[in-house]
């Protein structure tokens, strides 16, 4: 096994993206992203990676260059926040379309306006539907560990998706953590060389992104959908073959003390690792509460979630942006869609907490679940509650 | 140039890589002028297109006109997609993964792409040094979506949103100059060209193809439909344009300016405007202001390329 480290997460996600040996690299500076690209560009400039890094003047163009890189075969990364992604989600729908599979870190922050750098998942929110492959991550080890994970799914011939890795902006991105890394034999075993079947090439004359008439349109974005609801055996088989190699598990819906558990705070991201500690102070007090995280956000493993949570009475579902005018939050409003038409369905209470990098601690957790108890008893829990909002 | 016109058609790659089946409009000078760039480029080369006519016409699934890789994202990023193109390809190549090969990277679009949406991509392309050509294909106005006016439409141009009337003269604004633009980025090659002057078009695309690092051509690309003119005239309205001073032809090599078609006397621009639809409306006082502006800057490239 290799080495374990004390470093800054951003750090260890481009030492990650360098073990992966990345032909390019394309990226915008915006915060809390910095770091991830500034240790990029310097990896690139002392000669540790063989990559062209290329410092372009927005994050639209940013995507536009990932897309045209990875479009020829080479493996491609960036990394954006927030402000950037709204900027870059025209192309980034597109690249999925296209099916360029591009790798993205993507350190989540707040959107304007007001203008906020810190955390939440409102970026990200923004693009769920756009057909990559998503997953949240709740700490510097999974930072890491999904880096060449991400790029073995989006390369896989039978996915050629792009995928992104959530990472909690701050409160992941700038922390210091200890990060046991993998030695580069291991990654280049787990990670065959990028073989992209359709390159643009002069012998192979190709067109790509061509336009469709009404009687195209519907089977190409049908096709698309397959293709991410079919990326599932594989994003599975990766973790699978990664657990083989590092001993380090991960599962599409993961759960902490949950089987017997009366009430399931369900959560995406850091705040995972917070859930847990939660649960093990409430069950010391005699709670009988447990955790579910959603890890793989897209495609949505419907059948990992069921098995989670049928039987369960109540789940407290944990928010980290508004859908405005919207029935809920937009994780509870999926959970809430999918269990609609489930025999023995748990209820699902809502909460949106920690917006813009406000801090929700175990303390916070714990007033949320005496709150959603109170909520049920008097069987108020349609909509949502703004946690900890004041005046 | 006269000695040879004679021979200079056969010189012409006879091969197709832009091909015939499209479903440009009739007359249409801008296919043509792809149609001739393609063919000084060869087929050792990556194209990549802005959404417009050019895309449109070329690309309706499940057929193609092209016969070399082709790539369309967007309206605003062909630039940038070719950077990506060209940065990846050279990293392959470096890193020994595709073999060792002269490609050409040509991102093409049209002047809305350019001078409008696409500013400030070309700009960061052009800027950042990639070994590309860029070809804007002017046909002075959003044609693909039914003639409104973009910043490259002439002053008193009658567009669908620059439509002449009782207190508009049509386009308010004077032409954005594009070519001038790209020197500004102090880039080894730019050039302007015109299909109605076919040679000199694929000779500067050549050239361009040739020289290592970012390159501009603009090329005006007559548009029988959006300028109102009879579609058997698409020639003698791109020779017009050149022969009046409207549309200088000329490039400029590291920074060095050469004019490569000075006709020997300008004609007067009404030549050029008055037949077109798009300028029925204006007045002679107009055509006068209009002959000024073209004197004007017509004197600015002579005295650049020096004086000839």
């Amino acid at each position: 096994m290799g080495v374990r480290k004390g470093i800054e997460v951003s750090l260890a996600i481009s030492e990650a993206v360098a073990q992966c040996n990345v032909d390019l690299i394309a990226a915008y500076p915006i915060t809390p992203q910095t770091h991830i690209v500034e240790h990029l560009s310097e990896i690139v400039a002392n000669g540790e990676l063989d990559a062209e890094f290329v410092p372009v003047e927005s994050e639209h163009s940013a995507m536009s260059v990932c897309c045209g890189s990875a479009a020829v075969g080479a493996r491609t990364f960036t990394s954006t926040s927030s402000q950037g992604l709204a900027l870059m989600s025209e192309i980034f729908i597109i690249a999925s379309a296209m099916r360029l599979p591009v790798v993205m870190a993507l350190a989540n922050r707040s959107l304007s306006s007001p203008l906020s750098i810190w955390n939440d998942h409102t970026d990200t929110m923004l693009v769920r539907d756009a057909g990559w492959i998503q997953v949240f991550i709740e700490n510097g080890q999974e930072a890491y560990d999904h880096m060449p994970w991400a790029f073995r799914v989006a390369e896989d011939p039978d996915v050629l998706l792009p995928v992104a890795v959530n990472i909690d902006g701050f409160i992941l991105t700038h922390m210091i953590e200890p990060v046991e890394y993998i030695e580069d034999s291991v990654i280049k075993k787990y990670l065959p060389e990028f073989k992209y079947p359709i390159a643009l090439h002069p012998d192979n004359p190709l067109s790509m992104g061509c336009f469709a008439m009404p009687e195209l349109y519907t089977e190409a974005q049908k096709a698309r959908d397959n293709a991410v609801v079919n990326s599932y055996s594989t994003i599975v088989k990766a973790w699978k073959e990664w657990e083989q190699l590092t001993g380090r598990s991960y599962h599409p819906i993961e759960t902490y003390r949950a089987d017997d558990a009366d009430y399931c705070i369900v959560t995406m991201g850091s705040y995972g690792e917070t859930a847990m500690e939660v649960v093990d102070m409430l069950r010391e007090e005699g709670e009988k509460v447990g955790a579910v995280k959603i890890r793989l956000w897209r495609p949505f493993p419907f059948d990992d979630f069921y098995k989670a949570v049928l039987g369960k009475n109540h789940l407290v579902v944990i928010d980290r942006a508004i859908s405005f005018g919207g029935p809920g939050g937009p994780v509870a409003s999926e959970l809430r869609s999918a269990l609609y038409s489930k025999q023995g369905a748990p209820k699902v209470i809502n909460y949106v907490a920690g917006l813009a990098g406000r801090d929700v601690s175990r303390h916070d957790f714990k007033n949320i679940l005496l709150d959603a108890k109170e909520k049920v008893q008097r069987g108020e829990m349609e909509g949502y509650t703004l946690y900890g909002l004041r005046g | 140039m006269d000695r040879f016109t004679v021979f200079a058609p056969r010189l012409v790659e006879k091969a197709e890589y832009f091909t015939s089946g499209h479903r440009a409009c009739q007359g249409c000078a801008e296919a043509l002028a792809v149609r001739l760039v393609m063919k000084a480029l060869g087929r050792n080369t990556i194209v990549a297109m802005a959404t417009g006519c050019m895309e449109i016409i070329s690309s309706p699934l499940p057929t193609t006109a092209w016969n070399v890789p082709w790539i369309h994202v967007a309206f605003e990023n062909a630039s940038a997609v070719i950077s990506g193109c060209e940065a990846g390809m050279k990293v392959l190549m470096r890193k020994g993964k595709v073999p060792e090969k002269k490609i050409n990277f040509v991102a093409m679009g049209g002047d809305g792409a350019t001078a409008d949406i696409g500013m400030g991509q070309l700009s960061g392309a052009l800027e950042r040094g990639h070994d590309m050509i860029y070809v804007c294909f002017d046909n002075e106005a959003y044609m693909n979506t039914g003639i409104q006016r973009s910043s490259s439409t002439p002053y008193g141009a009658s567009t669908t949103t620059s439509p002449a009337g009782k207190v508009s003269i049509g386009q308010r604004t004077q032409k954005k100059n594009l070519p001038q633009i790209a020197v500004a980025h102090n880039i080894p090659y730019v050039a302007t060209a015109c299909p109605s002057f076919p040679f000199d078009l694929m000779e500067k695309v050549k050239k361009a193809a040739n020289i290592k690092g970012p390159a501009y051509v603009h090329i005006l690309s007559v548009c029988p439909t959006g300028w109102r003119i009879p579609t058997s005239d698409s020639i003698r309205y791109g020779r017009l344009a050149v022969d009046t001073g409207v549309f200088p032809l000329y490039e400029v090599v590291d920074g060095k300016y050469r004019m490569t078609y000075e006709p020997q006397k300008l004609r007067p621009v009404g030549d050029y405007l008055k037949g077109q639809g798009r300028f029925r409306h204006l007045k002679d006082k107009d055509i006068e202001e209009i002959q000024r502006r073209v004197n004007q800057e017509y004197e600015k490239i002579i005295s650049k390329c020096g004086g000839m």
